[in-house]
């Protein structure tokens, strides 16, 4: 492990461990939902961290199939990997909160389709990479897709938006200032900024295992 | 030879090969027929529930013949290998993506007029009002369908797997294309006019210009041996 990716992993711990002490500490109880609503400073840091990986995957796939840099492969499949596990926190959580306060696990509300059928793209990608065995050939095809995948999420968006929805609006992502009480939002961006440092820890020490899957096997 | 001369070249070679044996068609006309059966037995006789559902029925028709058919779009390449063959066209690749598209889109447009009939005839639906604005909608789609499906069916030929990963890959990316074509064709067979879903045809238009982009500019990466 360098040093680097060391450092980055305890600040990452450091901060899940402050953005806790925010969430169940700091934050006060939220007056409709109760503590349920807690969930959130796990839920959407999830999927906002998702969609950075995502654009990663796709910034790296363009880099690759420009330059075949190996490097940017590795970076495109490791960032694909920790986004997929994140919109899976997100789905599973999200599931957890929507029970009590929505009354149902699941329901076919506009987010929610477009973020799994999100998550089944990607792992498709995934999929993709495990089954073609030559390494070269798996680079270029998964930067292919990489590519379409992350063009089209904003249609999948649109597409699905179109049908109406159960869902909140999006209450940071929007102009003006967000209507949350400051504790609110303060606890929310200290766990927002614990997620993209442990998005940047699993990617890094995903993209040098990578690396030496491939010497080993080479 | 110019660009748009290799793009007729691989289309004629496409049909003409079709044209000959006929395999691909006669197999999907048999699929489609098939595919009737299994909705009129999952449905059952009541007509209203089949009115209601008929733009979904129609296009998941649509779809799953197109699955077939778009699957072994490379097959005659890969198993007679004209791969290299392929790789040997001067100039630009994508002359032979965009000859592919067209002939995919060929075929699936075959198809669908086949389905359309069928569905008419067996579920004595009307779909003859507005026949101008039915083809814009299933060209729409269509179109987005082909030329995805035919990128990543150059994508999956040479996987094992193929036939599981070739569906597995293109039907979620197809959600927004699947949604916006049944939303249109819902609504022009109620005889609304083509402002009424503006909306979803823009969707389906952007869908259309990004498709078809984005594999002009990559299929030279998949193509590599």
């Amino acid at each position: 492990m360098t040093s680097r990716e060391r450092a980055l992993g305890w600040l990452a711990g450091l901060g899940l461990t402050a953005g806790l002490v925010m969430a169940f500490g700091v934050a006060p109880r939220e007056a409709t939902q109760g503590n349920v609503q807690r969930i959130m400073y796990l839920h959407v840091p999830a999927i906002l961290v998702a969609y950075l990986a995502f654009g990663v995957v796709l910034v790296a796939s363009v880099i690759y199939l420009w330059g075949r840099a190996a490097g940017a492969d590795r970076l495109a499949h490791a960032s694909a990997e920790v986004g997929v596990v994140f919109t899976g926190i997100n789905i599973a959580t999200g599931a957890i909160w929507g029970k009590p306060t929505w009354g149902t696990w699941w329901t076919w509300d506009a987010r929610l389709t477009s973020v799994s059928i999100m998550f089944v793209i990607y792992l498709g990608y995934l999929l993709l990479r495990a089954m073609i065995e030559d390494r070269e050939r798996a680079a270029r095809f998964a930067a292919v897709l990489g590519i379409v995948a992350a063009l089209d999420i904003p249609l999948v968006h649109f597409s699905v938006y179109w049908w109406r929805t159960l869902h909140q609006p999006p209450t940071l992502l929007r102009p003006g200032s967000p209507p949350m009480d400051p504790t609110f939002v303060l606890a929310l961006m200290v766990n927002l900024v614990a997620f993209v440092l442990l998005y940047g820890y699993f990617t890094a020490k995903r993209v040098r295992l990578l690396r030496q899957e491939e010497e080993v096997f080479a | 030879m110019t660009y748009a001369r290799r793009t007729w070249i691989v289309l004629w070679k496409d049909l003409l090969s079709e044209r000959r044996s006929k395999e691909t068609l006669n197999a999907l006309f048999f699929f489609a027929l098939l595919l009737l059966f299994l909705f009129q037995f999952a449905l059952g006789a009541d007509r209203e529930r089949l009115t209601a559902a008929l733009p979904g029925l129609l296009w998941l028709g649509f779809i799953l013949s197109g699955l077939v058919g778009l699957g072994r779009a490379f097959l005659a390449e890969r198993e007679n290998d004209c791969w290299e063959g392929l790789l040997l066209v001067p100039g630009d690749k994508s002359a032979i993506y965009l000859g592919k598209v067209a002939g995919n889109l060929i075929l699936m447009l075959l198809v669908e007029a086949i389905l359309l009939v069928l569905f008419a005839v067996f579920f004595d639906i009307d779909l003859g009002a507005h026949p101008i604005r039915l083809i814009v909608v299933i060209g729409l789609g269509t179109l987005g369908f082909a030329a995805v499906g035919t990128l990543f069916a150059a994508m999956t030929a040479h996987v094992r797997a193929r036939e599981v990963l070739f569906p597995v890959l293109l039907l979620p990316v197809q959600v927004p294309v699947l949604l916006g074509a049944v939303k249109a064709t819902e609504a022009v067979l109620l005889g609304e006019p083509l402002g009424a879903v503006g909306h979803w045809l823009g969707l389906l238009a952007a869908a259309d210009t990004i498709y078809l982009t984005v594999g002009v500019l990559t299929f030279d990466a998949i193509l590599e041996a």
